[in-house]
């Protein structure tokens, strides 16, 4: 139902209203099932004075933990149904219906390796040992005490998207497991010196409490530059999806190394090799031999509005809007054409432009109603101009898998309709 | 009032000196000593070269049974794969336009083999094998991908000597590799 929504207006009301005009047209009104009726569209409507001005609303506090209108009840998590199976497996967050660049936690895109562990923060412990002069235990209790940071930072899983055809309809099909949070926690080189390194650390490998036990090694150089350990997400404690309670979080790198439900941190001299990161997250090349420790994510964005699956009502204005990220710093400039690549523009920034995080932006338009081809490219502050996904191709082929940050255009047909320019 | 205050400062001072000495050097006093015991219990990691594994061995014929049990309905019986990944086959494929990726065709290390499965498999009871049995998986699945024999026998120092055929075929990271 979202996918398919107009992008200048609600998209429950749009539907609602869709189906309401359909069933009204003779009598004005329409019964559902047994004797249910729904006023009429325009009872609502000025000169009228609404329902909901003639009666008191639901009382207050009648949600503890308050949930979004019924009338957004299409705005979730992309799940695929078609997966063989749902313990190793992701769900999408559904970017074209979002503003800003806070997703929120319910939303949050997942990628699970051994499902959503539930875990008693009581105990939960995390082990710091290797080398280091005094291998220590904490428990989340104790992280709290260490002098705490928040930042903003986008979170990316490294397959966003794959290589290969079929190519998704929408910019979450297509691009969905990125999501961006305010994440509050201990810096890790506090938490590193609280057990002393020793000179010779050169990695920290890292393992979950899941059943995956999901280990991935981290090079020292990060985990004393921006690491954090992170128990909370928005302002809330994190959610069981998201590594409850305690997870590492490693800004601009590809996601799975941001270990969930953080248990052991082992300082070492090199990393442990594990399945993750040679089995898995490597990248292969057409010549056999295959990337590895392959971390950052590079610069890319998105145009979320119009996208894939929304239409365009009319001709005259619309604005353009979308999102850009880099793994290695700030998103400097984002450019969009409506022209098919012939010629670019720069769109306007949404402050504040963080490092690592998502950064918003957006261009005016006015659409003659004529067939276009939309696309932004984004430009970080190392001057990494985001590629085409043919130029992407030339050098990586189709079976590299990881790290796709490919400029991804949209084509507008005559009827308003957005799709995949790609597909 | 003021020699009381010198006194429990003086006290303080030496329990301080009496406390754990590893406290006193961190910043922040926050946390506990892990005991070895209580590293020994968690530290489940293998390194490359096969360190860390434990004692014990399993047999190629032992890792059969084992596999029937415990994985063949995911993985195929003979690792051809299904709900879970193919486990063997594969070699030779890796440069071509359909690469096969399997244990034995793209694996780099023989250890982290065990390191996996007993971590993470069988997805419905992970960390329920034995380190017998679990050495036992590792050579039958060496061995249906014809890198170890059907009699083998594989121990800590065994696992790590086999050489996996994929080992040297990986390289750093080369990004930005699209350049304007």
């Amino acid at each position: 139902m979202s996918s398919t929504t107009d992008p200048d207006n609600d998209s429950a009301t749009t539907t609602r209203r869709r189906f309401l005009t359909a069933g009204t047209a003779a009598a004005g009104s329409v019964v559902l099932g047994a004797g249910a009726s729904v006023a009429a569209e325009t009872d609502n409507l000025p000169p009228n004075v609404p329902e909901w001005m003639k009666a008191p609303g639901e009382p207050t506090g009648g949600q503890p933990y308050g949930t979004p209108s019924p009338f957004e009840k299409g705005v979730v998590r992309n799940i695929s149904k078609t997966l063989k199976q749902y313990i190793s497996a992701s769900s999408r967050t559904p970017l074209q219906e979002l503003d800003g660049i806070i997703t929120p936690n319910g939303l949050f895109y997942e990628r699970h390796h051994g499902g959503v562990p539930a875990i008693d923060p009581a105990q939960h412990r995390l082990m710091l040992h290797g080398l280091v002069e005094r291998p220590l235990t904490f428990t989340v209790d104790d992280l709290r005490r260490f002098p705490s940071e928040s930042r903003i930072h986008f979170l990316e899983c490294s397959g966003n998207p794959g290589y290969t055809k079929p190519y998704g309809k929408t910019a979450s099909d297509l691009v969905g497991l990125v999501s961006c949070a305010e994440w509050t926690g201990v810096s890790l080189k506090l938490v590193l010196q609280e057990a002393g390194l020793k000179p010779e650390a050169k990695w920290v490998v890292a393992e979950g409490a899941d059943a995956a036990a999901l280990t991935r090694s981290i090079p020292i150089e990060k985990c004393l530059e921006d690491a954090m350990l992170v128990y909370s997400q928005n302002g809330e404690r994190l959610r069981p999806q998201q590594g409850y309670p305690l997870r590492l979080f490693l800004p601009g790198f590809e996601g799975n190394m941001s270990v969930k439900w953080l248990r052991r941190l082992h300082v070492t001299t090199e990393p442990v090799y594990s399945r993750e990161e040679t089995s898995k997250y490597t990248d292969l090349l057409p010549d056999g031999t295959a990337r590895e420790f392959s971390f950052y994510m590079e610069a890319k964005s998105i145009i979320t509005r119009p996208s894939g699956g929304q239409r365009l009502s009319a001709p005259g204005f619309h604005e353009i809007t979308g999102i850009a990220w880099s793994g290695h710093g700030k998103i400097a400039r984002v450019e969009v054409s409506v022209d098919d690549g012939k010629s670019w523009q720069d769109a306007r920034l949404q402050e504040p432009v963080l490092t690592r995080a998502l950064t918003r932006f957006r261009l005016p338009w006015r659409w003659d109603g004529k067939p276009a081809v939309i696309q932004s490219r984004a430009i970080d502050e190392t001057g990494y101009v985001q590629p085409t996904l043919a130029e992407l191709l030339a050098v990586r082929g189709e079976n590299y898998f990881y790290h796709n940050n490919a400029i991804w255009p949209w084509r507008v047909a005559d009827t308003g309709e957005v799709t995949n320019a790609l597909a | 009032m003021r020699w009381l205050e010198t006194c429990g400062i003086a006290f303080a001072i030496v329990l301080c000196a009496f406390s754990n000495e590893t406290q006193a050097q961190s910043p922040y006093g926050i946390g506990r000593p892990a005991t070895a015991a209580e590293i020994a219990g968690w530290n489940i990691d293998i390194g490359r070269d096969g360190s860390n594994l434990p004692e014990g061995s399993g047999s190629v014929s032992h890792g059969r049974e084992v596999f029937a049990q415990q994985c063949a309905s995911c993985h195929g019986e003979k690792g051809e794969g299904g709900l879970g990944d193919r486990l063997a086959g594969g070699q030779g494929t890796i440069g071509t336009a359909k690469p096969i990726r399997t244990v034995g065709s793209y694996w780099p290390y023989a250890p982290t083999l065990f390191d996996y499965i007993r971590r993470a498999m069988p997805q419905n009871a992970p960390q329920s094998l034995s380190n017998e049995d679990v050495y036992a998986v590792s050579a039958f699945i060496l061995n249906l991908n014809g890198l170890v024999g059907a009699d083998a026998i594989l121990d800590a120092k065994s696992l790590a000597a086999v050489k996996m055929p994929n080992r040297d075929r990986f390289v750093g990271d080369a990004r930005p590799d699209v350049k304007r």
